[in-house]
């Protein structure tokens, strides 16, 4: 069943395609819409005995080299979510039948990508379905064509193209070191003697190429410029998944199933975890104009996924996996709110926006909920996955980078709180009396990932029994 | 790893190597968009030569040339796509300078 | 290998210098096919027949028609712009392009071994049966980015009507 996780999206775009365009305009939307809400619930069933009886037939022409465990069907699950919630803001915000026709389009086709990074079991695989991914996302920054989403693009694509030439180098050195592509073959041909030399330079080019992907720190010279040129629903997409497929997780599984933990690899992780955590906190701080505060946010939260991997332990692992998925939820929750006030007034400086909680209250309320959730403030979900993060390294007896952690979420409690009262406590001012609270239909999203939010901080021992400690134990060294 | 082999590798590395680094150069000395296009297929043509080689040294080159068909693919979608971005730039603003791109 | 390999790579180097540092675009981007073409013939005598001609009719031939489509649609410039910008540009890292050219030469006449036998080929499948048999997860990600590629050229190659 798993292969129809790509293969349903790829023939809903030859048919969207093929048949007569007012039909397909019209109905594209709503498959879209339709596809993502079928994938989360197929997640719950991807091992149950009917799903390969009704599709082995069919599918047995087929040979994918494909896999899932707890972490793909969590990423799976993640990546249907965030569709889902930037198919409903696209919507909303995109006025023009053929350009949303467009955007549904390249969103199928991300989607694809995702599901197959996520269920590969091939390096090479991997790499092709990340470059499918990553092409798909240039393309869906400069949908609409204006002069900043070109320039942001470029030099996305320029780091992009030199993360590309590191992944196919380091490819061939693990070739020409164990002779297969596999995740399996090559994890057994590396526990037996094999040039250390060749192997360590591939190891470390892999991650340069893993990191500039993530967007780490010293990597990350295209990422605030790409988040904030590109339109809003393009944002929530790629700052809530897109570069956490391609980077982070891709990252956690080749180093969990191909390389295996080392000394090296693990000071490295957490050295480059804890410089982009504190940098990216500080340079948070010292924005104006609040997606970009968002951005610089990003880097900071996936440099505490990266600490929670380096920290080597399964809790580490569980702690980072779990931060990636909150994360994903959180900060695409904060892009909504921002787009739905972007819509409204006009303007992302938050030079010009004061007290916008008198009339737009639900969008101020759920943008509280993310805030404390990304700074980590009990009992909403951000805070578990912190501690099992901040445990995990003190466990493992990395005492200076658990005091880093703490240190920055201190900072990011500072700089959320002052993005909240900036924009939306305080009096209003008379340009922008006119505004309204979002309709309907734009707040199905904030409320849903709020619901989530709160959800996952209230059940927790429930979460972790029945998925955090299996992922762990399944994944951790 | 035999010495022969470790010898032909060293050989090949090196050039795959001073491709990149010319590649690097191009894209350095230049304050041309186009040209540092040209400075990234340089490198992606320097990465080509090396998965050939180890091809070639591990004795699997059906595997190897199954990877670089794939890779040449993804390559040219990603030169078509560049050579797109790179003309709505030179629509808007009309030079092709990367001095001219503002820095937010 | 043998010396005529060490020959072809060292004009493959060349070829790719004199990309890099030529006047103008459009003999950069011939520079380009050219290198190219070179490489064709490194991967024939490296056994790789199929990846050859693949490389020789898309990088030779498809991305030279892109680029230099590309270029012409930007607006060349004439041909004393051109030679100033040249001029401007070789005068940055001038001192690299030399000292990679010698390094080069002196590295591989160094380590310089002329009767290095071909490894044992192993018993394997022909290319075509591979690509189709095992790794067909590959095939649907060429056919995914090439779907990607066709929505680029039909948002991105449009004559806009209103510029804003």
């Amino acid at each position: 069943m798993q292969p129809l996780l790509i293969l349903i999206p790829f023939i809903t775009i030859l048919l969207l395609n093929i048949l007569r365009p007012e039909i397909a305009r019209r109905a594209a939307f709503r498959v879209a819409l339709v596809i993502s809400v079928l994938q989360m619930i197929a997640v719950f069933f991807l091992h149950r005995s009917f799903a390969t009886m009704y599709s082995g037939p069919l599918l047995s022409v087929l040979q994918f080299n494909i896999t899932t465990d707890y972490l793909s069907a969590l990423m799976l699950f993640s990546i249907a979510l965030i569709l889902f919630v930037a198919l409903i803001v696209a919507g909303q915000v995109i006025k023009g039948r053929q350009e949303l026709f467009n955007f549904v389009n390249l969103s199928l086709i991300a989607l694809a990508g995702m599901n197959g990074t996520v269920m590969s079991h091939d390096i090479f695989s991997l790499y092709v379905f990340i470059e499918v991914t990553s092409v798909t996302s240039f393309i869906m920054i400069v949908f609409n064509q204006n002069i900043r989403a070109f320039e942001g693009a470029f030099k996305y694509i320029m780091l992009s193209a030199l993360a590309t030439i590191f992944m196919l180098t380091a490819i061939a050195l693990v070739v020409i070191l164990t002779g297969d592509t596999d995740f399996t073959v090559i994890k057994a041909a590396l526990s037996g003697p094999v040039n250390s030399g060749i192997l360590k330079s591939a190891i470390v080019i892999f991650l340069s190429g893993f990191f500039i992907k993530a967007g780490l720190i010293p990597f990350h010279g295209w990422l605030p410029d790409a988040y904030v040129s590109a339109p809003s629903p393009v944002s929530v997409l790629l700052a809530g998944i897109i570069t956490k497929t391609v980077g982070v997780y891709t990252l956690i599984r080749v180093v969990t199933g191909v390389f295996g933990f080392s000394p090296v690899i693990n000071n490295t992780l957490l050295f480059i975890g804890a410089f982009s955590v504190v940098l990216a906190a500080i340079a948070a701080l010292n924005q104006r104009d609040f997606k970009r505060m968002l951005a610089y946010s990003s880097i900071s939260q996936v440099g505490y996924i990266i600490l929670g991997v380096g920290a080597g332990t399964p809790l580490g692992i569980a702690g980072a996996a779990f931060h990636l998925f909150n994360h994903a939820i959180f900060k695409s929750l904060l892009f909504v709110n921002s787009s739905a006030v972007e819509e409204q007034t006009g303007s992302r400086s938050m030079d010009n926006l004061y007290g916008i909680a008198q009339k737009m209250p639900l969008t101020a309320t759920t943008s509280v909920v993310a805030s404390l959730s990304a700074a980590g403030v009990p009992p909403l979900a951000g805070f578990w996955s912190k501690i099992m993060i901040i445990v995990a390294l003190w466990m493992s007896g990395h005492y200076g980078f658990c005091l880093v952690a703490i240190f920055t979420g201190i900072l990011t409690l500072a700089y959320f709180l002052s993005l909240q009262r900036n924009i939306f406590s305080g009096k209003l001012p008379d340009s922008l009396k006119n505004i309204k609270e979002v309709g309907f239909v734009f707040a199905i999203p904030e409320v849903l990932l709020a619901a989530i939010i709160i959800g996952c901080g209230i059940f927790y021992p429930w979460i972790l029994k029945s998925l955090i400690l299996p992922l762990g134990a399944a994944l951790g060294g | 790893m035999s010495r022969e082999v470790l010898n032909l590798l060293w050989m090949f590395g090196i050039f795959a190597s001073l491709l990149f680094i010319i590649g690097i150069y191009c894209i350095l000395a230049t304050y041309n968009l186009i040209r540092a296009l040209i400075g990234i297929e340089i490198m992606i043509k320097a990465v080509t030569l090396l998965l050939i080689v180890a091809g070639y040294v591990t004795g699997r080159t059906a595997l190897i040339q199954a990877l670089v068909i794939t890779t040449i693919v993804i390559e040219a979608v990603l030169v078509a796509v560049t050579a797109g971005v790179i003309l709505g730039i030179h629509r808007h603003t009309g030079s092709l300078d990367t001095r001219k791109m503002r820095d937010e | 290998m043998q010396r005529l390999d060490l020959f072809i790579l060292i004009i493959l180097v060349l070829a790719a210098l004199w990309t890099a540092m030529s006047r103008g675009l459009i003999r950069s981007a011939i520079g380009l096919a050219l290198t190219s073409a070179i490489l064709t013939i490194i991967m024939f005598r490296l056994n790789s027949p199929l990846a050859a001609v693949f490389e020789l009719s898309v990088c030779s031939g498809l991305i030279s028609v892109l680029f230099v489509s590309t270029i012409s649609l930007t607006q060349p410039l004439t041909k004393e712009e051109a030679r100033q910008h040249m001029w401007a540009r070789l005068s940055r890292f001038w001192y690299l392009p030399i000292i990679l050219v010698g390094v080069g030469i002196f590295l591989s006449l160094f380590k310089l071994r002329q009767d290095l036998s071909m490894p044992v080929l192993q018993a394997q499948k022909d290319v075509r049966v591979l690509l189709w048999g095992t790794r067909q997860m590959d095939l649907l990600g060429q056919l995914l980015i090439l779907l990607a590629g066709v929505f680029a050229v039909i948002i991105l190659f449009k004559e806009k009507k209103n510029n804003e």
